[in-house]
């Protein structure tokens, strides 16, 4: 017990401390395949230093909303992060706290007070951004749905942890056309979901094309460094559910011993950069959509996820 | 030891019958007709692989030609042909106007696949064998988007892809419902395939020269006199 606690918190480490880096990477990666030489991969790090240091103004407009949110921008990822399969293939200390659902919950709990301190502040950009994302947050939940309600069907559970054995049991069951379908779904809704090409252009700074990034565009300081993490710790979770639960499913730390779940963490960062190469290449060749273009974008990956759930309903049926 | 590897050999198959699905929905999806042109090729690639793999599996000298005649007759020689015949700018056109609009498209495709899987699903309660599980009602969703785009689609090549679709899926379904038909007939069906794209192709080039179009919708009406577009 104490060794899964001791690991839990090793785990809210990594994702506080690596999401930056991933940011970092991620961004300097693209650079360079745009042949720039692109910032340090530290450069987030040196961001958000910056803005711990740096005063913060609050409108005297705002109520309670808007200075709350970024703390809970910054915590919701945490919690999520205790729920799924980061570093360890078996549930920890506070894994108890829920399924993939609650999950989802604590997402959009965090999307929707976000939303809210946007409109809070009456500056023009954020309402506009928030009522874009909420749009695209409708459009996508639909197939979060489905895609959560076939990985249940299939895994006869909504624990992550046995999901993600599932999916390890059997070449058969890695390669089923289900399960590479729900791949492909939920990679779109990552895109979507993490406010990147081709939904919306996360280093965009001009005010009417922005989507995620206009509802922070009223922070300073302390509150704009904690919504950025939050931003960055929330990709880093997503990701770790897409890599870890769904796509490989190897090298987690099947044991307690603490040199497995040390080692852990070299080997997810390794699959971190590769699905960061994937990522670049398709943000790299791919223009962002027009905005009437995403309802598109996310009906195609409904009508993959659907694809998916009827193709494991009609294979689990025959066997 | 064989027992894993038939079951690799199965799970492959299931993936590219998957990767074939998901095509079939990027050619409703798509609004270029090169897009939908390489979707095409994408799924002949996957098609030629499922041969493959279970030609490999059952030992099936048939299947393995097969496989080399899919990737000869689809992957390079249609998009050749087409090539050839086809004035360029046909390439790079896009279907603006659809009959139907592509969300709603990808809806009906979805429905279609839906009801392939119901339709075979009293033929499957006949057969344990998993690769029929697998093919069987792809191949039949297969058949049916690439009739739907066939009628949905306005441009002629999007149209003749949709038939080049409809044999796709029906050889799908047929490499794994009859894995021992003669090559001869296979062959004749690979030949007849492309020198269908070839009529199609030479056929629609004489169309886009006197009529200055493509569009099904506006071929509707007979006239004597030149059309006011020229």
């Amino acid at each position: 017990m104490a060794h899964t606690v001791v690991y839990n918190v090793i785990q809210l480490l990594f994702v506080i401390g690596f999401a930056p880096l991933y940011a970092g990477v991620l961004s300097r990666f693209k650079e360079n395949v745009q042949s720039k030489r692109g910032p340090s991969i530290l450069q987030p790090y040196r961001d958000l230093w910056k803005l711990f240091h740096k005063d913060e103004v609050i409108s005297s407009e705002t109520t309670w909303i808007f200075r709350f949110t970024p703390y809970l921008v910054f915590v919701i990822p945490l919690f999520v992060a205790s729920l799924i399969p980061v570093l360890t293939d078996y549930p920890l200390a506070f894994a108890f706290m829920g399924d993939m659902l609650a999950g989802g919950f604590f997402l959009a709990l965090a999307g929707f007070f976000a939303a809210l301190a946007a409109v809070d502040t009456g500056n023009p950009y954020g309402p506009m951004g928030a009522s874009r994302t909420r749009m695209v947050g409708f459009l996508a939940e639909p197939v979060f749905m489905i895609v959560f309600f076939t990985v249940s069907f299939v895994a006869q559970s909504t624990i992550p942890y046995i999901v993600q054995k599932k999916w390890v049991a059997s070449p058969a069951a890695f390669f089923s056309p289900a399960h590479i379908l729900l791949l492909i779904a939920f990679f779109m809704l990552i895109l979507a979901e993490g406010g990147r090409i081709p939904v919306d252009n996360p280093t965009g700074h001009f005010e009417l094309a922005m989507i995620d990034e206009s509802k922070g565009l009223e922070y300073s300081g302390r509150g704009a460094a904690l919504m950025k993490w939050g931003g960055q710790m929330k990709f880093l979770v997503l990701t770790c559910i897409f890599l870890n639960v769904l796509v490989a499913p190897w090298g987690l730390a099947d044991d307690l011993q603490p040199g497995h779940v040390l080692l852990a963490i070299p080997l997810i960062l390794v699959k971190i950069l590769l699905f960061t190469v994937v990522l670049v290449i398709i943000e790299s060749s791919l223009a962002k959509l027009r905005l009437f273009r995403i309802s598109e974008f996310l009906g195609a990956a409904f009508i993959i996820s659907v694809a998916a759930m009827i193709a494991s309903i009609f294979s689990t049926s025959a066997v | 030891m064989a027992g894993a590897q038939t079951q690799l050999i199965e799970g492959l198959n299931a993936l590219s019958a998957g990767l074939i699905l998901l095509t079939a929905f990027g050619m409703v999806a798509t609004r270029q007709v090169q897009g939908v042109m390489r979707f095409f090729v994408v799924q002949s690639a996957f098609l030629a692989a499922s041969a493959f793999l279970i030609g490999f599996d059952r030992g099936s000298i048939h299947l393995l030609a097969l496989g080399v005649i899919t990737i000869a007759a689809k992957v390079i020689a249609i998009p050749w042909v087409l090539k050839r015949t086809l004035p360029g700018d046909l390439y790079e056109r896009r279907e603006i106007n659809q009959v139907i609009n592509i969300p709603s498209s990808l809806l009906l495709a979805l429905l279609l696949a839906i009801a392939a899987e119901f339709l075979v699903s009293p033929l499957l309660a006949t057969t344990p064998d998993p690769v029929i599980h697998v093919n069987l009602p792809i191949g039949l969703a297969g058949i049916l988007i690439g009739a739907y785009s066939l009628i949905a689609r306005r441009e002629a090549i999007p149209q003749l892809i949709g038939i080049l679709a409809m044999e796709n899926g029906a050889f799908f379904a047929g490499i794994a419902i009859a894995p021992d038909l003669p090559l001869i007939a296979e062959l004749a069906i690979a030949i007849d395939v492309v020198l269908i794209a070839v009529v199609i192709g030479v056929l629609t080039r004489n169309i886009t020269q006197t009529m200055g179009t493509t569009e099904a919708a506006a071929m509707s009406e007979l006239r004597e006199e030149p059309p006011p577009w020229r």
